[in-house]
């Protein structure tokens, strides 16, 4: 087995180990970090096919982005796992059936399928001799102008839906306020005495 | 060699396995999250694989999007679930029932 086959199949168990017990795990702390796992092994994977940027932009968004979230609601949520796990075991059965039932449709798709007939002649971007970000970048920022500005959008519209969803006016604490703070007199702040020896106010 | 099966093997895997978390956690939203997370990995690597053995690279710039839509779904999906959390405390499937549906 030659080196490049041997980081293969490391990177795919890992992955698959990672994906696995990512949904058995019955500490939703320790399922996200077999998520983790499994999106660095998946950037492992898209290394060895020759897509360097995916594969950054894979740890960053996902592992310091989205894992990072999942883990930051699964910490701040006062929740009960354990009666929320208790009833894994009654599903397992339709889950494993549904689930090898899936597999085997993809294995038989898999099995007959085949590139057509001039495949080769209908690539749309091939990578020619420039690295992956460079060609990547050439394709995104001209060919594909208005759906990167659009994916950016989508990225604004998730942000503003998300700051509106968790934003919550709490009137029981003191907040900070601007205006009061613009309007404020330094004349009027305070007051000057000019206090005698001896006499006092 | 390794070639496009193999690749095309790992990615059914781990849809499978995405679907099978989806079943297996019926009542706990967080894992229900992370396993469209990992459905969503699965078409990436296929897309990356394709764009790879045709030396296509469009492949890759659909997984940039497709990257995208996941990083703006899970930031809604917990948005909304922090927020149900807030109302109802707790974050049971069978619970979100507001709307009588």
């Amino acid at each position: 087995m030659t080196a490049a086959a041997f980081a293969f199949y490391a990177f795919a168990l890992t992955t698959l180990v990672g994906g696995l017990f990512t949904v058995l795990s019955r500490n939703p702390v320790h399922s996200v970090l077999w998520l983790i796992l499994a999106f660095l092994s998946s950037a492992g994977l898209f290394v060895m096919l020759g897509a360097e940027f995916v594969a950054m932009l894979l740890m960053i968004v996902y592992v310091g982005a989205v894992a990072v979230l999942f883990l930051f609601v699964v910490m701040m949520l006062d929740i009960d796992f354990a009666e929320l796990k208790a009833e894994m075991a009654k599903y397992m059965p339709l889950a494993l059936l549904i689930g090898i039932i899936i597999l085997m449709q993809l294995f038989m798709a898999f099995g007959v399928w085949n590139f057509s007939d001039g495949a080769a002649e209908r690539v749309a971007a091939p990578q020619g001799d420039v690295q992956n970000a460079v060609a990547l970048g050439q394709l995104v920022y001209d060919k594909y102008l208005m759906l990167f500005q659009l994916a950016g959008l989508i990225l604004l519209v998730a942000m503003i839906g998300a700051i509106v969803l968790t934003m919550r006016h709490r009137s029981d604490i003191k907040r900070q306020s601007p205006i009061a703070q613009m309007m404020r007199d330094p004349a009027k702040a305070m007051e000057l005495k000019d206090v005698k020896p001896g006499q006092g106010l | 060699m390794i070639g496009l099966e193999q690749y095309l093997t790992v990615a059914a895997a781990l849809f499978v396995i995405g679907i099978f978390g989806l079943f297996l956690n019926r009542k706990n939203v967080i894992i229900l999250l992370m396993s469209i997370e990992l459905m969503l990995l699965s078409v990436n690597i296929n897309f990356v694989a394709f764009s790879h053995f045709l030396n296509d690279l469009v492949g890759q710039v659909f997984t940039l999007f497709v990257l995208t839509v996941a990083a703006a779904e899970a930031a809604i999906g917990l948005a909304i679930l922090v927020c149900f959390f807030r109302n109802r405390g707790t974050i049971d499937v069978e619970d979100v029932n507001v709307m009588k549906g």
